[in-house]
């Protein structure tokens, strides 16, 4: 079926249901979703890139901080053992197990970093008005596609968890590093959904022409 | 109306809409795709290798826990019940819902969606929908068990006193968790939408 269309570039498709929408300028603070399935398809935030940048920046050196300093401690019948976030990745080291030491890694520590450096390297030159740099492009579709292997906060979830079930049997220590983790999870769920796809996109084309 | 009733195809990365016989985005360059034409055998390839590596998951011991006095191992439901001795009763729902709830829901969630989409189904979609990005949304949180493995393990080696150390289930729990995050990803959720019969209004 062909009919009469506006300009491709005024059209939006669902990329979860393929309903066809045409874009429109939306006010300042709200949203718009699809039609069929409600699937949000843009959502106005005048200073949401800078807004990224400045939290992806301090997720950034908070994970540097997490991975770094002293994670947990644990004490029992004069015995201590602190660990940091790579003994916890280091735990799956031995044996058949290896592989698994190599994907939580990248789970917790190394794809959250990847998406954070892609987010700051494609969307830095946009807030002071420069042109995007050579492949800002790849770079944030990369840090989008990231998004469900990047997963820090299931990790803070499983401590707490663990934490329950040995603070029965010794002493435990929280150190720095677990509450620098805390805050880039909390600060990566902020800026995740100040992340408008469409607008993102709309803004690098803006500064390419 | 759809993009592919129009005859175009939109990238699903960044939203733009292009005539359908284009290959790739040209502004994200993403290859396009106006439905995935294997989307169900790639779903049904990632499902079933979940289900088998989910077996060995729960037979196969997930902790391996030494003390002064004596060793044992523990299953996920061994943990689970090992929490709710403890009485921490919150803490144990926590963890029999990401390691047994979610990851059998999901199996359960992803065979409907691939059934329903096989069998030309235009009824119920917006359960269905929402069926899929819930499945989209919470496959990732099974991964909890796998890291309280890891936390456990590195943290509780106090020489003789007591040490816990990872099972071989962590390994068969996590591949299990990843090829069903694969199966959701590789579902097309459009395909759900195109029995629609109220499309052409």
């Amino acid at each position: 079926m062909r009919v009469d269309l506006p300009h491709l570039d005024d059209l939006v498709a669902c990329p979860q249901c393929d309903t066809l929408h045409l874009a429109a300028d939306l006010p300042e603070g709200t949203r718009a979703c699809c039609q069929r399935c409600g699937h949000v398809l843009m959502s106005a935030q005048k200073t949401a890139v800078a807004r990224i940048i400045s939290l992806a920046l301090t997720a950034f050196v908070l994970m540097i901080a997490a991975v770094s300093f002293p994670f947990l401690a644990l004490d029992a019948g004069g015995v201590r053992n602190a660990t940091s976030v790579i003994d916890a990745v280091l735990a799956f080291r031995n044996g058949l197990a290896f592989p698994l030491a190599i994907a939580v890694a990248f789970f917790i520590v190394v794809l959250p970093l990847m998406r954070l450096s892609a987010l700051i390297y494609a969307l830095g030159p946009l807030v002071t008005g420069r042109k995007p740099r050579p492949g800002a492009r790849v770079a944030f579709g990369l840090a989008e596609k990231l998004r469900p292997w990047s997963m820090a906060e299931i990790f803070i979830v499983g401590v707490t968890v663990a934490l329950i079930k040995v603070a029965g049997m010794a002493a435990v220590t929280i150190g720095p590093a677990f509450w620098a983790f805390a805050g880039v999870v909390v600060i990566t769920i902020l800026k995740d959904q100040l992340i408008c796809r469409y607008s993102i996109w709309e803004a690098l084309d803006k500064a390419r022409a | 109306m759809s993009a592919r009733t129009a005859g175009l195809v939109a990238c699903r990365n960044c939203g733009q809409v292009h005539q359908i016989d284009t290959a790739r985005c040209k502004r994200c360059d993403s290859p396009l795709q106006s439905r995935d034409a294997q989307s169900l055998q790639k779903v049904w390839a990632w499902l079933i290798a979940g289900i088998i590596a989910y077996i060995p998951a729960n037979t196969y011991p997930m902790l391996l826990t030494s003390t002064l006095t004596d060793r044992s191992e523990s299953t996920i439901i061994g943990g689970v019940i090992e929490l709710v001795d403890y009485g921490a009763i919150g803490i144990a729902l926590v963890v029999f819902v990401a390691s047994v709830v979610i990851p059998v829901g999901k199996f359960v969630a992803i065979m409907y969606l691939a059934i329903s989409v096989q069998r030309g189904s235009y009824r119920n979609q917006h359960g269905r929908h929402r069926a899929y990005d819930v499945v989209e949304f919470i496959g990732r949180w099974s991964m909890i068990d796998v890291f309280v493995v890891a936390i456990l393990s590195a943290l509780v080696q106090l020489a003789t006193i007591a040490t816990i150390n990872p099972g071989i289930a962590a390994v068969s729990f996590a591949l299990s968790v990843i090829f069903t995050m694969l199966a959701a990803q590789s579902f097309d959720p459009r395909l759900i939408w195109d029995a629609d019969r109220t499309i052409h209004d």
